[in-house]
Order: C-alpha cells, then sequence, then structure tokens
C-alpha cells in the first residue's frame, strides 16, 4: 500500500502520481490522507487501481473516472464522480449536489445521503444511496440506475429519457415526464444485483420504480405547459 | 461565486478565540472571492452604550478630532478607536439617529458600516489575508461572527460592494449567489423610503430585509417571505444581536455547509473552511436544506435547531 499525505505533496503531485499508473502497475492500492475538503482528488484516474481518501473530499472527486475503485472515507463535495466513465466510487458518509453527474458508467455507492441533483444527466452510470436523496435528482437521466433506499425529494427524474429509478421510500413529487411504473420480475433482478454490487441489504419487492413517460421525447404544442 | 464563513460559539472558553479561528476559515476561502472581504463580529457591550463602525477613505483626516466634533453636536461623550480605514464610535445608547445626522453635517464622505450594541463590521476591496491583516481580525473576541469573501458578478469592486451589509441594529447579512430582480426591487423600496446606496444586488437583499422589519415582521418571518420576493440564487447569512441565521434559494445551487459540536456550530461554504476547527472529525456535519429558515441563537437552549418564528 503506498500512503500519500496530500498536506505535503500537494493535489497535482498527487493526481500526477496517480495518473502515472498503467493497467499493468503493481501498486495497485493507495491511501490519501489529509484531504481536508480539497478539490479534484483523484481525477481522471484511468487505471485498475484502488484509492482511498481518509477524510472528507472537495469539489469534484474521482471526477471523469475509469477502472480505478475510489472509496471516501467521509463526505464528498459538489460534483463528486461528475462524468464518471467506469470503476466504483464508495462514499461512507454523505455527497453533496450534482453526484455522478453526466456519469456514462460504473457504479456510485454512498452510504449516506445524496443531495439535490443527484446523477442530473446520467448517461449510464449506476448510483446506489442508502440514504435519501435531494431535489431534482436525475434531472434529464438518460440512461442507467439510481437506486434509492431512503426518499426522494421533489422533481425526481424531471424530464427523464430512459434512466431507471428504484426508490424504497416516499417520492416528495415526480418531475415533469416522470412515472411510476410495473416493477416486473427484470426489474426485481437488475434491482438485486445493483444492490448486491453495491453491499447494500434491502430487500428489492419493496421498491417502487419510476422513469419516463416518454410525452416530453419530441415536441407537442399541447405540452407546452409541461416543459 | 463567494465564501461565506460563520462560527456561533457555545463555549464560552472560545471566545477570545474567535476572530483568530473565524480569519482562517475567511482565508481558506480566498479561491471563492479573491476582490474584497468583510467580517462582521459581535463583541462586549457596554451598558448604555452603544457603537457604530464608519469608514472614510482618507482616516488620517476624517478621524482626527471626529470624537470631540460630534460630542460637542450631541451634548455627551463620544469615544472613537480608529482601525486603519474604519472606526469605532463609543456613543450612548438611543443616540444612532442623531449620531448619523451629525456624521452627515461633518463629513459626508464618512461611511456608516455599522451600528448596534455589540456589532462591528470591517470590509475593504483586496485580498482576504491583506484586509484580515489591516483590521487585525485575528486578534478580535467576541461570541459569534460571520465573515465572506467577495467575486463580484452583479456590481462593482468597491469598499461599499463589499460584504457584510447592516441590516438593522446589530444585524448583517452576507451573501453568496445573484438576485435577478434587484432593479425593480430597489426602486420599489426607494419608494418606500428605504435608503440604498449602491447599485449592488446584495444591499437590496439587505434593504428588503430592514423594509420587513420596520413593518412589523421578525428576522425569521423577513427570511420567509425573502424566500417568494427575491428572485435569484442566493445562501444568505444573517448575523443577529444573539446568534445567526441561515437561508438558502429553493434551488440550492450555491454550496452551504455546516458543523456543530458542544463547542461551537460553524457555518461555510464548503467543508474546507471548516477543516481546523476543534474536534471537527467528531462534528456532526449536514447541507442546511433548501427553502428552510435555520437560527441559532444565545437565547435559546443550546444546540437549538429551531426554525424561526
Amino acid at each position: 500500500m503506498q500512503t500519500i499525505d496530500l498536506s505535503e505533496v500537494g493535489l497535482r503531485a498527487l493526481n500526477k502520481t496517480l495518473h502515472a499508473q498503467t493497467n499493468h502497475t503493481n501498486q495497485t492500492n493507495w491511501e490519501i490522507v489529509n484531504p481536508k475538503g480539497a478539490h479534484a482528488i483523484a481525477c481522471g484516474l484511468d487505471a485498475p487501481i484502488e484509492v482511498t481518501v481518509k477524510g472528507s473530499t472537495g469539489y469534484y472527486c474521482a471526477g471523469m473516472n475509469q477502472q480505478a475503485t475510489v472509496n471516501i472515507h467521509g463526505s464528498a463535495g459538489p460534483g463528486t464522480g461528475e462524468n464518471i466513465m467506469s470503476g466504483k466510487i464508495i462514499i461512507e458518509g454523505d455527497a453533496s449536489q450534482y453526484l455522478g453527474a453526466t456519469g456514462h458508467g460504473g457504479l456510485i455507492v454512498v452510504k449516506g445521503n445524496a443531495s439535490s441533483r443527484c446523477g442530473i444527466s446520467m448517461k449510464g452510470v449506476n448510483i446506489v444511496v442508502k440514504g435519501s436523496v435531494g431535489h431534482m435528482s436525475a434531472f434529464m437521466g438518460q440512461s442507467g440506475n439510481l437506486v434509492v433506499c431512503g426518499d426522494a425529494g421533489d422533481a425526481l427524474g424531471d424530464s427523464c429519457y430512459e434512466a431507471r429509478f428504484f426508490v424504497r421510500g416516499t417520492v416528495k413529487s415526480l418531475g415533469a415526464d416522470c412515472e411510476k411504473k410495473e416493477m416486473r420480475p427484470e426489474h426485481i433482478t437488475l434491482l438485486q444485483e445493483l444492490l448486491d454490487e453495491a453491499g447494500i441489504d434491502a430487500d428489492p419487492s419493496e421498491f417502487t420504480r419510476y422513469g419516463s413517460a416518454r410525452n416530453l421525447y419530441n415536441f407537442d404544442v399541447d405540452n407546452a405547459g409541461a416543459y | 461565486m463567494c465564501g461565506i464563513v460563520g462560527l456561533f460559539l457555545k463555549d464560552k472558553s472560545l471566545e477570545p478565540q474567535l476572530g483568530e479561528m473565524l480569519t482562517a476559515m475567511l482565508i481558506t476561502m480566498t479561491d471563492r472571492g479573491p476582490d474584497s472581504a468583510g467580517i462582521a463580529i459581535y463583541g462586549a457591550q457596554t451598558d448604555g452604550r452603544s457603537k457604530m463602525t464608519v469608514q472614510a477613505a482618507d482616516p488620517d483626516t476624517a478621524f482626527a478630532g471626529l470624537d470631540k466634533a460630534l460630542s460637542d453636536v450631541i451634548g455627551a461623550t463620544v469615544g472613537i478607536s480608529v482601525k486603519s480605514t474604519h472606526a469605532v464610535l463609543d456613543i450612548p445608547a438611543g443616540s444612532t439617529a442623531q449620531v448619523r445626522a451629525a456624521l452627515k453635517d461633518i463629513n459626508p464622505d464618512i461611511r456608516l458600516m455599522s451600528r448596534g450594541d455589540n456589532l462591528e463590521i470591517y470590509k475593504e476591496v483586496g485580498l482576504p489575508k491583506d484586509v484580515a491583516a489591516q483590521f487585525d481580525l485575528a486578534k478580535m473576541s467576541g461570541t459569534h461572527g460571520i465573515g465572506h469573501t467577495r467575486m463580484a458578478t452583479e456590481s462593482a469592486v468597491t469598499t461599499m460592494g463589499a460584504h457584510p451589509f447592516n441590516t438593522g441594529d446589530d444585524q448583517c447579512l452576507v451573501h453568496n449567489g445573484s438576485l435577478s430582480n434587484h432593479n425593480s426591487l430597489r426602486r420599489k423600496l426607494r419608494r418606500e423610503g428605504i435608503h440604498i446606496e449602491t447599485e449592488n444586488d446584495t444591499e437590496v437583499g439587505a434593504a428588503y430585509l430592514t423594509w420587513q422589519m420596520q413593518n412589523g415582521a421578525t428576522l425569521g418571518e423577513a427570511l420567509e417571505s425573502s424566500l417568494d420576493d427575491l428572485d435569484g440564487f442566493f445562501t444568505f447569512v444573517v448575523g443577529t444581536k444573539d446568534g445567526f441565521g441561515v437561508v438558502r434559494d429553493p434551488i440550492a445551487c450555491k454550496p452551504a455547509v455546516m458543523a456543530e459540536t458542544d463547542q461551537y456550530v460553524a457555518f461555510g461554504s464548503e467543508y474546507r473552511a471548516l477543516v481546523d476547527l476543534p474536534g471537527i472529525e467528531e462534528a456532526r456535519v449536514w447541507e442546511p436544506e433548501p427553502a428552510t429558515v435555520y437560527f441559532w441563537s444565545h437565547n435559546a437552549a443550546p444546540s437549538t435547531t429551531e426554525k424561526a418564528a
């Protein structure tokens, strides 16, 4: 295990070291101490390494992640995992706003709550939140899955396309063109896989599925008020 | 983008370090607002006396003999303590309006930063670390305080455009965000007789709260109604004689993090601002909910998160 003290080496040196790791690196385990809420920690990784941040992080931690697993032993600031392509981000605490925005792939797990705009414009990422999510979550979600074991705030899935949302608790309100859907066996299977991968013990049958009503795909003057 | 910090002490033994803790938090927020900085600090009160913080571009001439000139006009002792471009006037309680009128006659270029029994406001253009050094903020003690680092978007980078804004006796406001209906609201408030000095959007927000409270609203009610009447983005932190309050607009894109321990309640635009506070590892850390008014007051039971009434 390699340990890096962020307060000693600084952000650029840290990220440069992590970026230098390749598919064939022998140094697969990294620990970052003294993160102190710094921005852009472990951003842009592209190697099968595991990075553990011992503390809370600021904006954009593990943004654009590919292949790597990033563990955050604290809470995560705004834009964590923005545009994640693959790999895994596991947040032990809470996540701030726009978690996993525009994410194309991979998995993000939040053990606490996620704030507003969780999974905004998601394009294939899977996000599993053990607690609750804030308002406007999965706004314009295009594909991927958002699993919420607690409650969802206002306007869930507003203007969504083909992203799927599974919520165990209550939904304060649904966004424009988002509706409640039937949980078919294939959804139970998918949800069980996501919960297993996230390491969260919950019964898929307790969840409700939501998704696009597909009324706003094409402009229709009769829907003008809904846009 | 701007940075906000706030610290409300529950543990009296920390009061001598308030300025030091708040200054460190303020300097951490430099990247969010490098063009000006300000701090409102609630310190000791003397019975029968009030304070006014004033500012002048040429303090050497403006403040020379000002205490005597004011004493002569109001017929009572006025004390003065000069700190760089600012001076704190020690005046008899209840004489604020009189002193304000006298100041206008004596030197209309002297600007009023704050008024109240405990509140002092210091703000200037410059890097937060320079502004803090200019006023020796780290040496100040007090029960609570709020600070602001500014990155101007809506109006000029000037002393009067810097935050905090004084909204009433012992009340002040700092703002991260931008108000989009400030021009129409400014016209409306001016018609109502509210004095608004600059083209700054936050000053209109402050004037709005002042106006609401002049019409009988409590600060909590004024903040609640700001959610309906102010259009735009805002995270507001308001300082009062007994504590501070926080409110975010319903969209809540402007960041806010809070931390609470047995010793303090702290506010930061980012968690970074809070990392050096004592016991932060064990603190309860959370984001204030959108469109919700929070208050902490020395008048209420400890660890209160009462909603303002």
